[in-house]
């Protein structure tokens, strides 16, 4: 590998673009090519190339593949996973430092300024504002969970109407089974389909028995990584 | 993650290639071993780095720890050639002193100098 090369990549990671290097097996020779369409380097792209290149920094999944110049080694580079969590609660503390030790960049939400503080949360993002501002620039795109905990429907509802219909790849919120009836119905009224009403995990979490805020961290982490991984295996 | 908050993300070995182009920028000379394809349990995934120098120094891993020495080794003659090389790896006898994986998986790994 060329310094040159890996200065790039190195760049490229910081600046969270997605790409992927691509290695020539039988000469190592390199190029990085980027999902917006650009490349550079010495490996000849093809279109199939190209594509099946695409494919890969889309599923997040680096792997061999075979090319016109032989086999070829396309290592995905992708930002970080995101989670947003909404409501800077008890239970919210826990949760974003395990997901930060799993990789996640972590944002918490909460227009509750006493809540969302930096003593909380030290090194979390925090956003102070009511989810239905704060959702669309943080736009939740497939590599994004998003996590509900207030219990308050004026803050959950407008963050999971807000997410109802992004590419999220997880959505769950917090409350018992009667709160999420009642949450399924508003949100029902509100005009959003069982299909996407669907897409939320309440009670949220795996049946774990949890009971301490950290054990219920735990509980949510684990099906938020089993979600991700079902699509994984599903895109597979 | 800020340093402050108490926890690193570990998940993805991205200070490994860091750290290869620190010790190249410092004169070392430098190999990257890659694990390229897995089959069965083996126990890093695909992407993961092992960073060498010619004083044999390494960050990183591409097994959990069961052929290191064995790449660590292999990726002396890469620095001393230039020529990029693969490795592969497979179900070892726990018996025999040979080097392989003990969890029965398989492992490729491309090892390539930094230049």
């Amino acid at each position: 590998m060329k310094q040159q090369i890996l200065k790039r990549v190195l760049a490229d990671r910081e600046a969270k673009r997605q790409f992927a290097l691509v290695t020539r097996l039988e000469t190592g020779e390199q190029s990085i090519l980027y999902l917006d369409g650009a490349d550079e380097g010495e490996v000849e792209i093809d279109s199939a190339l190209r594509s099946t290149v695409e494919d890969a920094i889309r599923d997040d999944r680096s792997g061999t593949v075979a090319g016109a110049g032989g086999d070829m080694f396309v290592e995905v580079f992708n930002p970080p996973l995101r989670l947003l969590i909404v409501g800077a609660v008890h239970i919210a503390q826990p949760l974003a430092r395990m997901a930060s030790v799993a990789g996640y960049d972590v944002t918490v939400i909460d227009p509750r300024g006493s809540f969302a503080t930096d003593d909380r949360f030290p090194g979390v993002t925090l956003v102070n504002e009511w989810p239905d501002e704060a959702m669309p620039p943080l736009d939740p795109d497939r590599r994004t969970a998003v996590v509900t905990l207030t219990h308050d429907p004026k803050i959950d509802d407008p963050a999971l109407a807000a997410v109802l219909r992004s590419d999220a790849f997880y959505i769950g919120a917090l409350g018992s089974r009667k709160t999420h009836a009642a949450r399924v119905e508003r949100l029902t009224e509100s005009g959003f389909g069982a299909d996407e009403i669907g897409r939320i995990h309440g009670p949220v979490g795996l049946s774990l028995g949890a009971v301490s805020p950290a054990e219920i961290a735990v509980s949510i982490l684990a099906q938020v990584t089993r979600t991700l991984h079902d699509k994984e295996r599903v895109a597979a | 993650m800020a340093a402050d908050a108490g926890v690193t993300a570990i998940s993805k070995d991205d200070d490994v290639l860091n750290e290869a182009r620190v010790w190249r920028e410092d004169g070392r000379d430098v190999a990257i071993a890659t694990v390229i394809r897995t089959w069965g349990s083996s126990p890093r995934p695909v992407g993961s780095h092992l960073a060498i120098d010619s004083g044999q120094n390494f960050v990183g891993s591409v097994s959990g720890g069961c052929i290191e020495g064995a790449v660590i080794h292999e990726a002396q003659e890469v620095i001393a050639t230039g020529k990029p090389k693969i490795l592969e790896y497979g179900v070892t006898n726990e018996l025999a002193w040979e080097v392989g994986l003990a969890c029965g998986g398989q492992v490729h790994v491309y090892v390539e100098k930094l230049d």
